[in-house]
């Protein structure tokens, strides 16, 4: 009975946001206010309607409903009861009801948070919003329900993908969607705006805490992903250029652009229209992703339930909201009034090398990605893209981005000075160059480049604590004001120099993993390897057993160059009994930042299969990027964007009064 | 007036548009050189045996190999040495390799080998993808079988 309601409020939900679409543009053409407020009421019950539905399923999944086609393909009664609750995103139809479900949560909180928005940009929002929705629930309803019931319903599932049965399925798939649905705010009011024919800072701060939030989701969705892939496939590898992975980056490096032009908007009421354009591009990108991972048009290592048939749903979606976006902005853009030139040297002009670089490197991920499609679409001949065309080009591209980082938080706006940014740099550099010689010096083996790399991550590291420091100190001023300053600076300012630090630390994790080692040996019980600066002994192979798998666990110690001991670490092979599928759990030790990964193979003539890794300072990659979803998050709580701070706004206008006069 | 504006500040609107727009084209006639450089090297074409044995591919190519690892075939041999035959229907190809196999490497599977072809026929993989999906079957391999008619849709499970 709860999951006939749950289907219907998913019906009703598509009744609610097709008025959600259509009453509240409406109202705001005719400048009526109740048809406006429509909007926000929609958006609330949609939410509401989907909120349920999602429960329904959930309850499926916990009591184990065998009598729902869903359930069965996707989960056993012995499986763990947190592997049942996140096996219901650990399907196709269960992971676009939570996409919908993110989508309503966004759209209701832009209807509840009213801040001081101009109330025609919110209700035309809302209507795009409620017009995404409308999509993907007819997507849900008409290819992929997940209530169909299953008569007669067997007695137990077919379990969950064994490699789903993790605690990362739990993670990285919500915070992954929170992301790309995230960015359809910036979608909406940028639409919106498009409508309107209007554009100014208001709007910029508007939608710059919408696109924080879901840049830092985004961020930690990637980051958590790539943790996942790295502990659980077992080949110690953590980025792979695999088209599901650039199907996420593309919207990043798009959200990432769109990020900073938005800052030049709010200060200098420029680049308005560059900035509508890299908000639908943004969105648009994230359903190519969601296009390219549910189709299955690409082959990837990390596709899961997919199906093309519903791939040409999607694409028509995607056709609808892109060519619809893009045309909508070819046909209103110029309505919208240019904002001033500036000057190249300065921090708008640093911004804006910023967001070329950014798209440019979107746009060759993009071709790498599509590229084989393409090729086969018109020649039939087959052929992947491989990781050194991804290196060698994003590589290229992120070195300017990298060293021109710094310096660009150091001009001022309107007019910067190169000279005095490169002075107060000085120390940073130096020092950045130091750490290179150092380890250029004291490390043998490893590329050429990764010193060089160490010296890139340490210039951008020192250069966001620069970003502080260099405006808390100044001539004169002693350590106590200093401090003062500091702490008086706007949270814009401290969330912004966090995840620069973050951006330095990922990548000094990056010039690190130049260093790891990778052994294969056969061994047998009591046989030893060098792995890094340890020696690793398999001290003995046993067997287990548990509810719904079967494993052989290999015990390794491993002990420092000394003699000493540096603790255990346990990996093993594992079958799942319900789809006799094997699966290798990896053994991980942690050492401070660096680990020891150990996965066992095959049984063979003289042992077993053994791959050992020795990863220096790994952590470091997705440490960087909590700290730069920190920062995202700590540059959304500046007082600016706080609802409510109608004198300070008062104050502000009438600085940008005085400053127009 | 146009003049001492012009002499207080040189950067005229004009200039300031130009300097923009010659920055970015710039930056994108260098990337789009970077892609073509890099699209010449990395590409790696995907064939099955028949298509191998068709096309008279010279050895020392780097190709993806793709097909079925036939059944029976799978030798392991000592210090993690493996071949294996990967096979289209029509024709079967000897693989060796070195290293664990992936997971849901089994005979009778699809497969994906990338590597480069060795003058005796054969060929030296150094990298083994089995896809880790419930069909157990690479989207290339399938396609390659459908062409060979050794495919029937109603094998593939829902």
């Amino acid at each position: 009975m709860l999951i006939e309601a749950g289907h219907y409020a998913l019906v009703l939900a598509l009744a609610v946001c097709i008025v959600q679409t259509i009453v509240p543009i409406w109202g705001a053409r005719r400048d009526d206010a109740a048809l406006m407020e429509m909007g926000a009421a929609c958006a609330v019950a949609s939410f509401v309607c989907v909120a349920f539905s999602f429960v329904a399923l959930s309850h499926a999944y916990l009591v184990s409903d065998f009598s729902i086609r869903n359930v069965v393909e996707n989960s056993h009664s012995q499986k763990p009861l947190i592997y049942k609750l996140t096996g219901v995103w650990g399907n196709h139809e269960g992971s676009m009801l939570l996409w919908v479900l993110v989508l309503t949560i966004f759209a209701a909180l832009v209807a509840l948070l009213r801040r001081s928005l101009p109330a025609r940009l919110r209700a035309n929002a809302l209507g795009v919003q409620g017009a995404i929705a409308v999509a993907f629930l007819l997507f849900i309803l008409v290819t992929s329900n997940p209530f169909a019931r299953l008569s007669p319903a067997p007695f137990e599932g077919r379990d969950l993908n064994p490699i789903l049965q993790d605690p990362g399925l739990a993670i990285h798939p919500p915070l992954l969607y929170v992301g790309y649905v995230g960015l359809s705010i910036a979608f909406a009011f940028a639409l919106a705006a498009l409508i309107e024919g209007r554009i100014d800072a208001v709007w910029a701060r508007a939608v710059r805490p919408w696109t924080l939030a879901a840049w830092a989701f985004l961020t930690l969705g990637i980051s958590m992903g790539s943790y996942w892939a790295y502990y659980e496939l077992g080949w110690g590898g953590f980025w792979f250029w695999d088209p599901v992975e650039n199907a996420s980056l593309m919207p990043w490096l798009a959200a990432t652009a769109l990020l900073h032009s938005v800052v030049v908007m709010e200060r200098r009421e420029a680049l308005k229209v560059w900035t509508i354009f890299l908000a639908i591009l943004a969105f648009s990108l994230s359903l190519v992703g969601t296009f390219l991972v549910r189709s299955g048009v690409l082959t990837s290592v990390h596709a899961f339930a997919t199906d093309p048939g519903r791939g040409a749903f999607i694409l028509g979606i995607l056709t609808i909201f892109i060519g619809g976006g893009l045309a909508l902005f070819a046909w209103r853009a110029p309505v919208l009034r240019q904002g001033g030139l500036f000057a190249p040297i300065s921090r708008e002009g640093a911004l804006v090398v910023n967001n070329l670089l950014f798209s440019t490197a979107c746009g060759t991920v993009l071709v790498g990605t599509l590229y084989p499609l393409a090729l086969e679409a018109l020649t039939g001949a087959k052929i992947s893209v491989g990781p050194p065309f991804f290196n060698l080009t994003v590589g290229a591209i992120a070195l300017p981005l990298l060293l021109l980082l710094p310096f660009g938080q150091q001009l001022a706006w309107k007019r910067g000075d190169v000279a005095g940014a490169s002075q107060r740099l000085m120390a940073a550099f130096g020092l950045a160059i130091l750490a290179a010689l150092a380890v250029f010096a004291f490390t043998r083996g490893g590329p050429v480049l990764a010193p060089i790399g160490v010296g890139i991550g340490a210039f951008v590291t020192i250069g966001s604590v620069v970003e502080i420091s260099s405006r808390a100190f100044g001539r004169g001023v002693g350590w106590r004001l200093a401090m003062r300053r500091a702490f008086g600076l706007p949270r814009a300012a401290w969330g912004t120099a966090s995840a620069h630090f973050g951006v330095g630390i990922t990548v000094l994790g990056l010039a690190a993993a130049a260093w790891s080692t990778e052994t294969l040996v056969v061994m047998k019980p009591g046989d030893r390897a060098q792995v890094g600066p340890y020696t690793a002994t398999l001290e003995r192979v046993v067997p287990r057993s548990q509810a719904n798998y079967r494993e052989d666990v290999g015990l390794l110690r491993l002990t420092r160059a000394d003699g000493t001991d540096a603790g255990t670490l346990e990996a093993s092979k594992r079958l799942y009994l319900t789809r006799n599928m094997p699966t290798t759990e990896a053994g991980i030790r942690t050492m401070g930042l660096s680990q020891v990964y150990v996965s066992l193979g095959e049984a063979e003539p003289g042992g077993i299969g053994v791959r050992l890794y020795y990863k220096p300072f790994v952590l470091l990659i997705w440490i960087g990027s909590v700290f730069m979803a920190i920062g995202a998050f700590w540059a959304m709580t500046d007082r600016k964007y706080r609802v409510g701070a109608p004198v300070r706004a008062a104050v502000r206008a009438a600085e940008v009064r005085e400053a127009q006069a | 007036m146009t003049q001492t504006m012009a002499a207080r500040r040189p950067m005229t609107r004009r200039s300031r548009r130009l300097t923009l727009i010659g920055t970015a084209l710039a930056v994108l006639a260098l990337a789009l050189g970077l892609v073509l450089f890099a699209l010449r090297d990395s590409i790696v074409f995907f064939y099955g045996p028949t298509a191998i044995a068709e096309k008279g591919i010279a050895p020392g190519t780097r190709l993806r190999l793709g097909g079925l690892v036939q059944a029976g075939s799978v030798q392991r041999g000592a210090d993690q040495n493996v071949r294996f035959a990967v096979g289209d229907g029509n024709r079967t190809m000897q693989v060796a390799y070195r290293g664990l196999l992936p997971d849901l490497f089994r005979e009778g599977q699809g497969v994906v080998a990338e590597g480069v072809l060795q003058p005796d026929g054969s060929f030296r993989a150094d990298s083994v993808l089995a896809k880790h999906d419930e069909n157990y079957m690479p989207r290339e391999v399938a396609d390659e079988l459908k062409k060979q008619g050794h495919w029937q849709d109603g094998a593939k499970p829902k």
